[in-house]
């Protein structure tokens, strides 16, 4: 039996902030970032966040409903997870609307969590069988005029590990642990603390990295020189392909990392670059991934005559594609928190959860079921006990409808600028769904200009509400423009 | 088949207190102030109301909940004193809920009183509501200028009609209320505008200017009612009656099935064929005299036309430009200057277009005195066009 990867996607969220824009911003005080101004960098919505962004990996890793075997198991890898005692992954299922006899796991804590979880998950398999998803994500927080500021981006990714339809069999993984402290994060605290970069080159990344390379390779019966696609996220330019040379593998092999138009995207970012390798692979190449953090892990994939057969979603050129240009720094700052504007009165509203009606609208709130009705075959959201045609008084005659993978199209809306909303104006409106349904929601990551009545949506898993005053956070379903049709107005300058 | 109300309850006075913000005047204030204008039109003692309805629709702000805050307030003699609360059709329900007391014979005379006092919030526009559980949790944190401007919206696609051509009509549909509303002693907003200031002004909710949505006021109005025969004997002549009362509530059709468009609103259109039905009206656009209609936006007037079957659906724009609908105009409409300009304290809008209504028929309205009008339609709208209540009424003199 082969274990490996059966399906993979990844998520980059919509905006671009230009670095020349940080730098401009902070050049009075740090005119030293003027090196870093190049590119772009990813940057989440204000309703985004580490769940948010796993949920739409893995959902591009996951073709459509029906069409796909149960998932056994769930692992999110985060060290910005938006819970510290409430599953995260546990968040993730229920967006997924997945069955609730699911596993869920969250892995934390160093840099190397992914190939962390995809190594539990590989055991998993091999242990029980059943297909996992592995999801990472990372929302991290900078100061202003940091050079963290610069280099990260934010995103995630997402593997599904099974032994049935692998597209790339997980040859070995092997880690080596040591407290080596390049940099640490205290509980409670938001930003990392981080030591010298020469130091963490040439005394931890150079001397740790390889063991676990030689490691990997070892068990997998493998030479450095027979590895074709070299995987490794790091912050510092040039050292992948330094390693690579260290190791004895072939230079060309290293794997950009997308530091020019997205940065680092934190514990995704290996299974982002990975997600990027596995679209294009052709059959048999050999993919030694590597993660650095409290010592190393190195995983080891070859891909199958199948690689070619699988498509993600819209996949990670999709989403590289999908992009909105911005130079508001404010913005970037004001989405994080880090940056007080003021909310008038009307942001002063207490948005505190029943966690009661929580639960008991689960499936409504958290997956977007609705409830169609056997009879009439009307569809109804949120699901009701009584259908709302008054020849149907039959009671109890809904059967579960998901609309999360079903499209839908404006029957009215507007965009006000009187409530308070973090990115102004609000837009929302009703959307006819594919199949029938109708729901009057909010509308993100668009801009004015961008919808009119008729517009084709598609719906993603978004934050709906912070709680500041309890620190809960309400998730909810939005619409968004069909990506390719708002890539292409981004992109001819329109959106 | 019911047989109605028709001609079976009169009203017997009626009070309304200046409109606006009423920074000098509590909610207990505007009460009394609308209460002792419609005691003294019927010429009664309080002792002769035989029971109250009281509608206010903000909890948090205002009086809170209950009946006492008007039994305290109005000083009344420990009768049965009722809130009722439909959103912004609140006052039409007290006054329902009065005549309906009269026309069954349990009460002889019967009092309903609606107040709001917005202006305690400490932001303008309407204060933010309370809405249970659930809806925070799925519903978007909407406002009503963006619930109303998607009938905009939907009104376009539907009839084909650009937004230039749009705004057009609802700015007019701003300018008369304007125009009518400086006539009114009583009204929040007394300047006349220019259709120029309408186009120009600041979007609050695309495609709603500033002026196209309506003013936000503290304000009470007061109605007594009685049946006609006590009426004539406590000496009135010139009676007013209730033709109809109808209400439509939504039960989820709209928001959920996939067939309403989004360019109308559905109650309206329900409430209007019974109200006609029950008033025995048969053409509206010729029997209709007057109306007051639930300007809270101009987009909202602009499709109530047509769901009153006044204008033929996707005729609005034309009627309005046409000046169908102005001060000399074939069917006035808003002559007091509607929510626009009198204003819109929530729980006593209804009775407030009632009172235009009742002061018109009495030939009782000053300088915005209409010539001879014989029907007079109020329409009432609580919550937003995809989920609401509606209320129309018809009154018109007794030997009519």
């Amino acid at each position: 039996m082969t274990t490996g990867i059966v399906a993979f996607g990844a998520y980059v969220p919509r905006l671009r902030l230009s670095r020349q824009a940080i730098y401009e911003a902070n050049a009075w005080y740090a005119p030293n970032l003027k090196a870093k101004a190049k590119g772009t960098r990813s940057l989440a919505n204000w309703d985004e966040d580490p769940i948010t962004m796993a949920v739409a990996a893995a959902r591009d890793s996951l073709p459509s409903a029906g069409a796909f075997p149960a998932l056994s198991g769930v692992v999110l890898a985060s060290n910005t997870l938006p819970f510290a005692d409430r599953l995260n992954a546990g968040v993730m299922i229920a967006a997924l609307n997945l069955d609730e006899d699911v596993e869920a796991l969250d892995v934390t804590g160093s840099r190397r969590a992914a190939l962390s979880a995809v190594s539990q998950a590989v055991s998993r398999n091999k242990a029980d069988g059943g297909r996992i998803l592995v999801a990472a994500a990372d929302l991290r927080q900078t100061r202003a005029a940091s050079a963290s500021e610069m280099d990260f981006g934010d995103g995630a990714a997402a593997v599904v590990i099974g032994d049935e339809g692998v597209l790339a069999e997980h040859l070995a993984s092997a880690a080596v642990t040591v407290d080596f402290v390049d940099h640490f994060r205290a509980a409670g605290e938001d930003v990392d603390y981080v030591w010298e970069e020469r130091w963490i080159r040439d005394e931890g990344v150079a001397k740790i990295a390889p063991r676990a390379i030689k490691a990997a390779l070892d068990k997998a019966g493998l030479t450095a020189g027979e590895v074709d696609h070299f995987i490794f996220p790091t912050l510092f330019k040039g050292i992948d392909a330094q390693l690579a040379k260290q190791v004895g593998i072939r230079p060309d092999a290293a794997v950009d990392n997308m530091a020019g138009q997205i940065g680092d995207t934190g514990v995704g970012h290996g299974l982002l670059l990975l997600a990027g390798v596995l679209a294009d692979a052709r059959p048999g190449a050999v993919i030694l991934m590597l993660e650095f953090g409290a010592g190393a892990e190195a995983a080891i994939f070859r891909t199958t005559d199948l690689i070619s057969r699988f498509k993600p979603r819209r996949g990670l050129a999709g989403w590289l594609a999908r992009l909105k240009e911005d130079r508001s720094y404010t913005r970037f700052l004001a989405y994080r928190g880090r940056l007080e504007l003021e909310k008038g009165m009307r942001g002063e509203q207490d948005k505190k959860t029943a966690l009661t009606t929580l639960y008991r609208h689960r499936k409504a709130i958290m997956g977007l079921v609705a409830g169609r009705c056997r009879e009439t075959g009307k569809v109804h959201y949120p699901p009701s006990r009584l259908s709302y045609d008054p020849q149907c008084s039959a009671l109890d005659t809904q059967d579960p409808h998901p609309l999360a993978d079903r499209r839908a199209r404006i029957l009215s809306w507007s965009a006000e600028s009187l409530s308070y909303y973090p990115a102004p104006p609000h837009h929302y409106g009703q959307l006819d769904f594919e199949g029938g349904g109708r729901i009057l929601m909010e509308f993100t990551d668009v801009g004015p200009g961008d919808v009119e009545t008729g517009t084709e949506m598609e719906v993603v898993f978004r934050v709906k509400d912070r709680d500041a005053v309890r620190g809960f956070t309400r998730y909810f379903w939005k619409a968004v423009p069909i990506s390719d049709r708002a890539a292409v107005a981004a992109n001819s300058g329109a959106a | 088949m019911p047989r109605g109300i028709k001609d079976k309850v009169a009203i017997l006075g009626m009070g309304c207190s200046r409109f606006g913000e009423r920074w000098d005047a509590s909610p207990e204030d505007l009460m009394v102030e609308a209460y002792s204008e419609a005691l003294a039109d019927a010429g009664i003692t309080p002792d002769q109301i035989d029971a109250a309805w009281f509608s206010t629709h903000m909890d948090d702000i205002g009086v809170g909940r209950g009946g006492t805050p008007m039994g305290i307030a109005l000083r009344l003699p420990f009768i049965g004193v009722t809130r009722v609360e439909n959103f912004c059709a609140g006052g039409s329900e007290a006054v329902r809920a009065a005549v309906y007391a009269v026309a069954s014979g349990a009460c002889d005379i019967a009092l309903a009183v609606g107040v709001e006092k917005l202006k305690d919030t400490g932001y303008g526009g309407l204060p933010l509501p309370s809405v249970g559980t659930l809806i925070p949790q799925w519903y978007p944190n909407a406002v009503a200028p963006a619930n109303f401007a998607q009938l905009a919206s939907a009104y376009q696609a539907k009839h084909g009609v650009n937004r230039a051509d749009l705004k057009r009509a609802m700015a007019h549909v701003s300018v008369k209320s304007h125009a009518n509303g400086a006539l009114n002693p009583k009204a929040h907003l007394r300047k006349p505008i220019t259709e120029e200031q309408v186009l120009n002004a600041q979007i609050i909710a695309e495609p709603l200017g500033l002026f196209d949505c309506c003013g936000v006021s503290d304000g009470a109005a007061a109605c007594i009612v009685t049946t006609p025969e006590i009426a004539k004997a406590l000496g009135k002549t010139n009676l007013v009656t209730f033709k109809a009362l109808q209400v439509a509530v939504s039960n989820g059709w709209e928001m959920h099935a996939n067939e309403w468009d989004g360019s109308y609103v559905h109650t309206a259109r329900i409430a209007a064929r019974r109200a006609y039905e029950e008033a025995g009206v048969k053409v509206p656009r010729d029997e209709i005299g007057m109306m007051e209609v639930h300007d809270c936006f101009s987009i909202t007037e602009l499709v109530t036309t047509e769901d009153l079957f006044i204008s033929p659906e996707g005729g609005a724009i034309r009627d309005v430009l046409d000046g169908f609908y102005d001060a000399s105009g074939k069917i006035p409409c808003q002559i007091d200057g509607g929510l626009k300009c009198f204003g819109h304290p929530i729980g006593a809008s209804g009775i407030r277009m009632l009172y235009e209504m009742y002061l018109q028929l009495q030939e009782r309205a000053g300088d915005r005195q209409l010539g001879d009008p014989r029907l007079g339609l109020t329409h009432n709208l609580g919550g937003q066009p995809s989920q609401n209540a509606c209320s129309i009424s018809i009154v018109g003199h007794y030997d009519d």
